[in-house]
């Protein structure tokens, strides 16, 4: 598992391109939007963690899908198969090098969206980079599932978000809700927050057991 | 060469004809036993057609599951062409709760769509099905394709309780059936007799033909190979 | 779950193997064994199954029916592919990385001890030494399937499945194949192969098999056949 998640590195770091495009594509979604939207509506915090998610969203499933493609070129997710590591490990590997790429994007996208739109710092020092990391892993433990389904088809493009978006639909909402609490200064803790974490458990639970039907052939 | 019998003749000849009386009797019931509802008048007798689809929607979706997981577990043909007679059945109703609901909101709410939790959820379970259905049309009619799809199934039905709270949190209002005369929940008993019927009736249908599809193409292979 | 399930001597022990693809039958009813250090050709017509029956083997398939078991294992035991080596059309190798660092990757996947050490002498027994910093996207094909071999021999397996190895191989190649083949022979490994060549194969193997349609219409005996008897066998049997 190590070595698959040293070598998603170790590729990243070679040619650099997954978290430049993702950095880019997501501030070109943030800016589509605050284009879209008139001022007043920019600076309530409920636009701005929907600004934040739906970019998150939108780049994370690019995202996920170089994952596989990553793997398709020699058809080297065969050559993965090959070795002895289980299925549900190279579920794991591909999650959390997932988890790791988003997680830079975010760490540069998520203050810039909050300075642009002129909501505070202070209040979400702790509380946002927590959230985000929670969302960020649910997405990417079924995005994984579903991209490994995806890239194995034909028009995998269309078939990926046809597949996640709906599944995405309590990820989404719970983790609107609970950064726009955040972002207002309000408790965020509540329910929401614990809807979140269920969805992270159970799907992180359901990749890594399905994954070995996925991968089989 | 194995012929696919798969069905008892009893309950196909049966049900053709059971599936006709019901759902005159639920016509019936709907448009001549039942009284108006005292608020909203005629047009709430859609309501019985409403609200059988939305469960047979639902039945469909624990099928499509039920039968995914026996096809991962032994990999049985009929159980992948059952899931997948059940996402298209699913499908079907589901749209026709898209289809009624709004007519329904339009006289009683004066808007045709309210995102009312009930009604928001069965648009994302439509979605949901609308993948299931696409993927194996793009991706064809393979071993593993079914893999795909039987692993989708299983995971659409496990999101749904989480899909239902956080909709169920996001926003609330829908009809309360508070109580119910006894002939309205007759009819609405009768009415969901018959759903039962025309789902099960087009489920076995379906369920045929993909079999007579794979005895089709067998049957191709054969003659190919033999000449 | 490290011990074998039976006591055997088979590398490969196959009953009555099935595989469909589209639900159509691909490979039907192929039943063989065979024993440490032999060299097993298999010939057959384009879609007759050698590659499906190695993908098989390989452990990259998982049979439709029937039960494969090598060395004495079930196939579906993790355990059993550290003892595979497996050669296939595309080479597994991530155009971006350095032979060095796919090696590496490979390698630590496969646990291979001293590796370092081992890389450098597989790199140089394919001839690429001087090429270990290069990204693989820049190799040429037939560099490309040096390296390959040299992936799929690296953590030292018994049992070596090869594809068409010499598809794509120039001069050099082809004799650092027949070599490494060689050698690992008189090692008491066990090499099966698919080529279109009997008469460039027959040297190396102990034994031929004909696919044709999915199923095994031929075997050789203890004797290899001349290559004018096996062009007979072939069109009998290939009708």
């Amino acid at each position: 598992m190590w070595a698959i998640l040293w070598k998603d590195l170790l590729l990243e770091l070679r040619t650099k391109e997954r978290v430049s495009s993702l950095l880019v594509l997501a501030l070109l979604i943030i800016l589509v939007f605050v284009f879209a939207l008139t001022p007043e509506q920019l600076h309530q915090p409920a636009f701005g963690s929907a600004l934040l998610w739906v970019a998150l969203v939108f780049a994370g499933m690019l995202s996920i899908q170089r994952a596989f493609i990553l793997e398709q070129e020699r058809n080297c997710f065969a050559g993965l198969l090959l070795c002895p590591i289980d299925p549900g490990q190279v579920f794991f590997a591909k999650f959390l090098s997932n988890v790791c790429f988003l997680a830079i994007v975010e760490a540069v996208v998520a203050p810039l969206t909050l300075a642009l739109l002129g909501l505070p710092f202070s209040v979400s020092l702790l509380g946002l980079p927590l959230v985000l990391l929670c969302g960020i892993v649910g997405f990417s433990a079924l995005g994984t599932l579903c991209a490994a389904i995806a890239v194995r088809t034909r028009a995998r493009e269309i078939i990926l978000p046809l597949m996640l978006l709906p599944l995405l639909v309590p990820l989404f909402i719970a983790a609107v809700n609970v950064t726009g609490a955040l972002l207002a200064g309000e408790v965020w803790t509540g329910t929401w927050f614990r809807i979140l974490i269920a969805f992270d458990v159970i799907f992180v639970v359901t990749g890594w057991l399905a994954f070995g039907f996925v991968v089989q052939e | 060469m194995k012929t696919v019998t798969t069905h008892s003749g009893l309950v196909d000849s049966f049900l053709p004809w059971l599936t006709c009386v019901a759902m005159l009797a639920a016509l019936a019931m709907v448009f001549l036993y039942v009284p108006n509802e005292r608020v909203q008048g005629e047009v709430q007798r859609i309501f019985y057609f409403h609200l059988p689809s939305a469960w047979m929607a639902f039945l469909g979706f624990f099928i499509v599951a039920g039968a995914s997981a026996a096809f991962l577990w032994q990999g049985k043909r009929s159980a992948d062409l059952l899931a997948r007679a059940a996402a298209e059945l699913g499908m079907v109703f589901c749209s026709l709760v898209l289809l009624t609901g709004p007519l329904w909101a339009r006289p009683i709410w004066g808007v045709w769509w309210t995102w009312d939790p009930r009604l928001t959820m069965t648009l994302v379970l439509w979605l949901i099905y609308a993948a299931y259905v696409l993927l194996r049309v793009f991706a064809g009619d393979t071993e593993t394709v079914a893999r795909y799809a039987a692993v989708l199934g299983i995971v659409g039905v496990i999101d749904i309780p989480l899909i239902y709270i956080s909709i169920r949190l996001w926003r609330g209002i829908h009809p309360k059936v508070e109580q119910m005369a006894p002939e309205m929940a007759w009819t609405l008993l009768v009415c969901t007799g018959a759903f039962v019927c025309v789902f099960t009736w087009l489920l076995r249908l379906r369920v045929r033909s993909l079999h007579l599809h794979d005895e089709i193409r067998a049957l191709r292979q054969h003659v190919v190979a033999a000449s | 779950m490290t011990q074998p399930t039976q006591q055997t001597s088979w590398v490969v022990e196959a009953r009555n193997l099935r595989k469909t693809f589209a639900w159509t039958p691909v490979l039907n009813d192929i039943s063989c064994r065979i024993a440490p250090a032999e060299v097993v050709g298999i010939f057959g017509p384009n879609g007759a199954g050698k590659t499906t029956l190695l993908r098989l083997l390989a452990t990259l398939l998982t049979p439709t029916a029937g039960r494969l078991t090598l060395f004495g294992f079930a196939s579906s035991e993790l355990t059993v592919r550290r003892k595979i080596g497996f050669l296939g059309h595309e080479s597994y190798l991530y155009p971006d990385l350095t032979p060095e660092e796919n090696l590496t990757f490979y390698g630590k996947a496969y646990q291979v001890p001293n590796l370092k050490d081992r890389i450098a002498q597989q790199l140089e027994s394919v001839g690429l030494q001087d090429w270990r910093t290069m990204p693989v996207r820049y190799f040429s094909r037939g560099m490309e399937q040096r390296l390959s071999l040299a992936r799929a021999l690296l953590h030292a397996p018994d049992l070596f499945l090869l594809d068409e190895p010499d598809a794509g191989l120039d001069p050099r190649g082809l004799s650092t194949l027949h070599a490494t083949l060689a050698q690992a022979k008189d090692r008491g490994k066990t090499v099966m192969l698919t080529s279109h060549d009997f008469e460039r194969s027959r040297e190396l193997c102990t034994r031929a098999l004909i696919l044709h349609r999915g199923r095994i219409a031929w075997q050789s005996d203890a004797a290899l056949p001349s290559p004018q008897e096996f062009i007979e066998f072939y069109t009998a049997y290939t009708r």
